[in-house]
């Protein structure tokens, strides 16, 4: 095969994997999953170690010192050392996140499918919500340590709830609302009532922008989670352990602690894009051809 | 005989004060059961508003309307009518089958029954190897025959279809126009047929009804007295081609 058969070939190759980008070319070959692994990450792994070879290079070239950047082989040392107490820490933290998340998006779920079946309620909720999504909602973490007593997880998981809702109730919202005139008119011919409208034609509809709403709101979670962690509580957590070794010049500690935070975040993310293909295998960016 | 579409002096003016544009005025029209009726016009002559009138997808600003003998509201919930539109419409979500269930399944008709009845409808209209494909898996012309499966898949008595197409290529279109009298002569459904081409209204039609624009309103109606069974020849008889030019003088003379 030239090379520029295999060119052509690949970008016509999909799988599960690669089925995870969001838009898939059209073109149905069955590729091997190694041939796919190669081409599709091979250069997003290459770029990941130029990176950290030049950090590992230029901290030691120029001597940069270990508290202002440490060296990957140090936050290696770290992770690899600590592995019990960052990933124990790393867990709760997820605890508080998920926590947070479900049910900031169950209440988004249920104010965006209210809104779009009562429009008083809508015209009534919806400016005020827009409004408030727009205030740094972070800064209430203090306030709800306090409502929720500092120790408990809840007031991390309260933060969290607000933080997520919006994005997301605004998002499904939307796709509940922006549904094709035609399709409504459609249930109108076939006398649908208006709850089989939104069980048949707005929900499906919405699903899309939901999905969007989930992927932006797991990143959220953590990082709400991890914030509100800095204004106080238990220190068994991660926003705290980054705190304090942060505080006894331990900074590859710290780092490791961020590493740990980055990959719960990727798994999450993961997650979300997998649910995502599984609850809308019909939509447009899975299609693998005819 | 029963009429399928009663109108009388039938107005509708869309908006209030002086933005209001009158869509409709004085329309009286009588559709027998068993009639083939196309409703042509240039664009903005109301031709699509009657039709969502009659289906009660518009309220009437004036004068009476039933639609098989009842309040169009009525025929509407009856599940009376079927309808096409000018795209086919399709559920993304849902499979070809799952797409012609739809109105079953909002009239609670069981699961069982359902697949039979989607898999006779998709008989009907030559798809039955499609049924597990999805929408965006077939052409133009099979999307709008899967609309068509659809709309007569709960064995409604009137079929209204607005430009269902328009949107296809000349040579689908000739082929989705003697699918869909097939479909006809074989259901015995009345059909309101909306379309601006002049050609494909009487090949269609046993009447057809000229619409002039502002206000829309009926400017003549030409009886179709081409042989019931129409075929690729009918398109070659000369008959076909004076009644062809008989609906486009009328026109002219609806927009001089």
């Amino acid at each position: 095969m030239t090379e520029r058969d295999d060119v052509i070939r690949e970008s016509h190759e999909t799988d599960v994997f690669t089925a995870f980008e969001g838009d898939l070319p059209v073109g149905g070959r069955k590729p091997s999953a190694i041939r796919n692994f190669s081409g599709k990450y091979l250069p997003a792994l290459a770029s990941f170690l130029v990176v950290i070879l030049l950090w590992e290079g230029l901290t030691r070239a120029l001597g940069v010192e270990t508290f202002v950047l440490p060296k990957p082989s140090e936050i290696l040392t770290s992770f690899v050392e600590t592995w019990d107490t960052i990933w124990g820490a790393g867990f709760r933290t997820l605890f508080e996140a998920v926590g947070g998340f479900v049910m900031g998006v169950s209440a988004a779920v249920v104010t965006a499918l209210a809104a779009s079946r009562w429009v008083r309620f809508r015209d009534g909720m919806l400016p005020i919500a827009i409004a408030l999504s727009a205030t740094p909602i972070i800064a209430l973490a203090p306030i709800f340590n306090n409502w929720f007593t500092i120790t408990s997880p809840f007031s991390k998981m309260a933060v969290v709830a607000v933080l997520v809702y919006f994005p997301v109730m605004i998002n499904t919202t939307r796709g509940l609302q922006e549904v094709d005139q035609r399709e409504l008119e459609l249930m109108r011919s076939v006398a649908a009532s208006p709850n089989e409208t939104m069980r048949r034609v707005r929900i499906p509809h919405a699903l899309p922008f939901f999905f969007a709403s989930l992927k932006v709101a797991s990143a959220l979670s953590l990082i709400a989670a991890i914030v509100a962690e800095y204004f106080g509580g238990p220190q068994d957590v991660l926003g705290q352990y980054i705190i304090n070794r942060a505080n006894l010049f331990q900074f590859p500690d710290a780092w490791a602690a961020i590493l740990v935070a980055s990959l719960l975040g990727i798994t999450f993310y993961i997650l979300i894009l997998g649910a995502e293909r599984l609850f809308m295998p019909w939509h447009v960016s899975f299609r693998t051809g005819r | 005989m029963t009429l399928v579409v009663a109108a009388d002096q039938l107005g509708k003016v869309f908006g209030t004060g002086s933005d209001s544009v009158e869509a409709l005025a004085g329309i009286d029209l009588s559709i027998p059961q068993g009639d083939f009726i196309s409703l042509i016009g240039p664009s903005g002559c109301g031709k699509s508003t009657l039709l969502r009138l009659i289906g009660d997808l518009l309220e009437p600003t004036s004068g009476n309307l039933l639609t098989n003998g009842k309040q169009p509201s009525q025929a509407r919930l009856d599940r009376d009518y079927g309808m096409v539109f000018q795209s086919a419409t399709l559920l993304d979500w849902r499979t070809v089958r799952k797409n012609v269930e739809l109105p079953l399944e909002i009239m609670d008709i069981a699961a069982e029954e359902r697949s039979k009845r989607a898999g006779e409808m998709l008989e009907l209209v030559q798809l039955d190897q499609f049924g597990d494909h999805y929408p965006w898996q077939l052409s133009g012309g099979m999307q709008q025959r899967v609309a068509i499966a659809r709309a007569l898949a709960f064995e409604p008595s009137l079929l209204l279809m607005d430009e269902p197409f328009g949107a296809l290529d000349e040579m689908t279109r000739e082929l989705m126009q003697q699918e869909v009298l097939r479909l006809w002569r074989e259901t015995g459904i009345s059909v309101v047929f909306v379309t601006h081409s002049i050609p494909e209204a009487v090949f269609l039609s046993t009447r057809v009804v000229v619409m002039t624009p502002r206000p829309g309103r009926i400017s003549a109606e030409i009886t179709i007295d081409l042989p019931a069974k129409r075929d690729q020849d009918t398109r070659e008889d000369p008959r076909y081609f004076e009644l062809i030019t008989e609906v486009r003088e009328v026109l002219r003379r609806g927009e001089a």
